[in-house]
């Protein structure tokens, strides 16, 4: 290492990036036998001769994974061609088969593109079908795979359809990586094809990351950096990986190309094992499968089916709001469709909220509920938001009710408003709190209707107190001002 | 994908140990000879089909031509999972227990 700035270092310095990105379609059985495709299941109960590779076994491919990846070709503007599955050879307990079928040199879908939010395109290689892996349970002393003493297989996963998606080497910086796997994330969740849920691993994102110098259009040896369960594990190990690269060839070495894991607590890159040549996979056209050509049909149809795309949803969003949202807007734009929350916005809006109020409780409060935030009714939502829209609950009071909806799966907005006390006192109320606040203070009403606007906050809080914070802030300003034009006129 | 193209250096002994390497088989210096002999021959015969002009036919991997043969995506019964793992060599929490394994999947 040097003693030199980071941005100096940076300077020299291009990093080279391409992803390969995992994506579990959501299809009721798994790709190659009728075993049920689920998470979280009790181990080994979705198992079957086929997916366990039983000799005289059969597999037959699930047409709804093909319709599931045909979406996702037509989404990232992929040719649609015929394709045959492969057989990939290797020795490692995680298919019980010893060998992966998967598609080869006549993938499914190729030659794509995903425009990131800022307008930059990478281009989409492949996006493949093949079967998932089972799951491999290292058991050791200290947890870690180098160091584990044996494993426990559990085949539940194996067969589940997969498509695997390969970036072309695109990307230059963590942050654009980022932005690539994000935006596929939402492209995916929009066709319908996955949850693209990364922390139970329905999208795992593997990152070839390479460096070579400013200027330089060679590419240096790739590392395939694996283990990136989050976003920011993947922004982390990017920026972690490329540095350590230069540091070896700053020191004098050359990069080795390796499969390295990524150690999300220790904040860094281990080496795998020294990665084979392609053809040690041995691929071979899978014999008790058939070519797989979709007719021009059904892919006319794949297309015409596909939904807004991200992209679009944000635009319109953006339009929503008269087409120039401010920076705080875009960012919540952003937030809100890669949630998936725009739908709700949506309804509201059409049921008459204004757009930037349920723009800011959806990226806001609603995104705070995590997974609630899914399964929060638009119509609770909408209604809220009328309340709110409408004085009759306060902005603080909305967004506790809000909270509410959440935190138990649904609700009455009106009915769990009057349950925290909410309601809004009734006209006369407020008028009665008013006339003893004003009464009890006559020297600050004084200044009040002289025009010392100070006092305002004073009589707020105390109208508040006086009704434990049932009133409503803006009708209780509202009525203030209302009394002082009348006091003035007099 | 097999080693038929004409230009390309004959079947050697280090190809075979090769391969047998990948196939996790142990294999003797005299069954390395032994095979080594038998697979030539075999390449030998692909070179031979490798030699004819099929420009005029299209590649075909399968025997049968059949594409797009699919099923509905059905549910169906999986398997009794005390009796798969009543068969397995060793079993530890519902799960199949294999040896320690030296890096990650390829």
């Amino acid at each position: 290492m040097t003693d030199r700035s980071d941005s100096e270092r940076d300077a020299e310095w291009e990093m080279v990036v391409g992803l390969e990105v995992h994506c579990e379609l959501a299809t009721a059985t798994k790709l190659f036998c009728g075993c049920r495709n689920a998470f979280g299941d009790e181990p080994n109960v979705n198992i079957c001769p086929v997916c366990l590779g039983l000799p005289g076994a059969l597999p037959v491919l699930n047409e709804q994974a093909v319709e599931l990846a045909m979406r996702i070709g037509a989404a990232l503007h992929c040719e649609i061609r015929p394709s045959v599955f492969a057989r990939k050879n290797y020795f490692y307990p995680d298919q019980a088969k010893d060998y992966q079928i998967s598609q080869y040199d006549l993938p499914l879908n190729a030659d794509g593109w995903l425009e990131l939010p800022d307008g930059t395109r990478i281009g989409v290689t492949r996006a493949h079908m093949e079967e998932d892996t089972g799951k491999l349970s290292h058991v050791g002393a200290s947890g870690r795979i180098n160091a584990a003493e044996h494993a426990l297989v559990d085949y539940n996963r194996s067969g589940v359809p997969l498509v695997e998606i390969v970036s072309e080497p695109d990307m230059r910086s963590a942050a654009q990586a980022r932005a690539y796997a994000s935006e596929l994330r939402g492209i995916l969740v929009a066709t319908g094809a996955s949850d693209g849920r990364m922390e139970e691993g329905s999208m795992r994102v593997d990152a070839n990351v390479s460096v070579r110098p400013a200027g330089s259009d060679r590419f240096g040896t790739r590392c395939e950096v694996k283990n990136l369960n989050s976003l920011r594990s993947l922004g982390r190990a990017i920026e972690f990986e490329a540095a350590r690269q230069i540091g070896v060839i700053e020191g004098g070495g050359t990069v080795e190309q390796q499969t390295r894991h990524w150690d999300e607590s220790a904040g860094r890159t281990e080496p795998l094992r020294s990665k084979e040549e392609a053809n040690d996979y041995r691929y071979f056209p899978e014999p008790d499968l058939v070519p797989l050509a979709p007719d021009p049909a059904w892919q006319e149809r794949v297309h015409a089916g596909l939904g807004p795309m991200p992209a679009d949803r944000r635009a319109a969003l953006s339009e929503a709001l008269g087409g120039s949202p401010s920076t705080a807007e875009t960012d919540q734009i952003r937030a809100v469709v890669d949630l998936g929350l725009d739908g709700l916005i949506a309804a509201a809006v059409d049921a008459g909220a204004p757009v930037a109020l349920a723009l800011a409780r959806a990226a806001n409060e609603v995104a705070a509920g995590g997974e609630a935030a899914l399964d929060l009714d638009p119509a609770a939502f909408s209604e809220l938001l009328a309340l709110e829209a409408g004085g009759r609950l306060s902005a603080t009071q909305s967004k506790a009710v809000l909270g509410a909806l959440l935190e138990r799966g649904g609700g009455d907005p009106a009915a769990l408003a009057a349950e925290m006390g909410f309601e809004a006192l009734g006209a006369d109320t407020l008028g009665a709190v008013l006339d003893q606040v004003i009464g009890e203070n006559a020297d600050a009403w004084a200044r009040f209707v002289d025009g010392d606007d100070k006092v305002q906050g004073f009589f707020t809080g105390q109208v508040m107190k006086a009704t434990s914070g049932k009133a409503n802030g803006r009708e209780v300003a509202a009525e203030l001002h209302r009394r002082r034009q009348a006091a003035s006129a007099t | 994908m097999s080693d038929a193209d004409p230009g390309r250096a004959p079947l050697g002994r280090d190809d075979v140990v090769h391969v047998a390497h990948l196939a996790r088989l142990e294999l003797s210096d005299e069954e390395v000879e032994l095979f080594t002999a038998q697979l030539r021959t075999v390449l030998d015969h692909a070179a031979d089909v490798a030699a004819l002009d099929l420009s005029h036919l299209e590649p075909s991997s399968h025997p049968i031509a059949l594409q797009n043969v699919m099923r509905a995506d059905e549910p169906r019964p999986s398997l009794e999972r005390d009796e798969v793992l009543g068969a397995a060599p060793a079993v530890e929490d519902h799960r199949f227990r294999v040896p320690r394994i030296g890096g990650e999947a390829p």
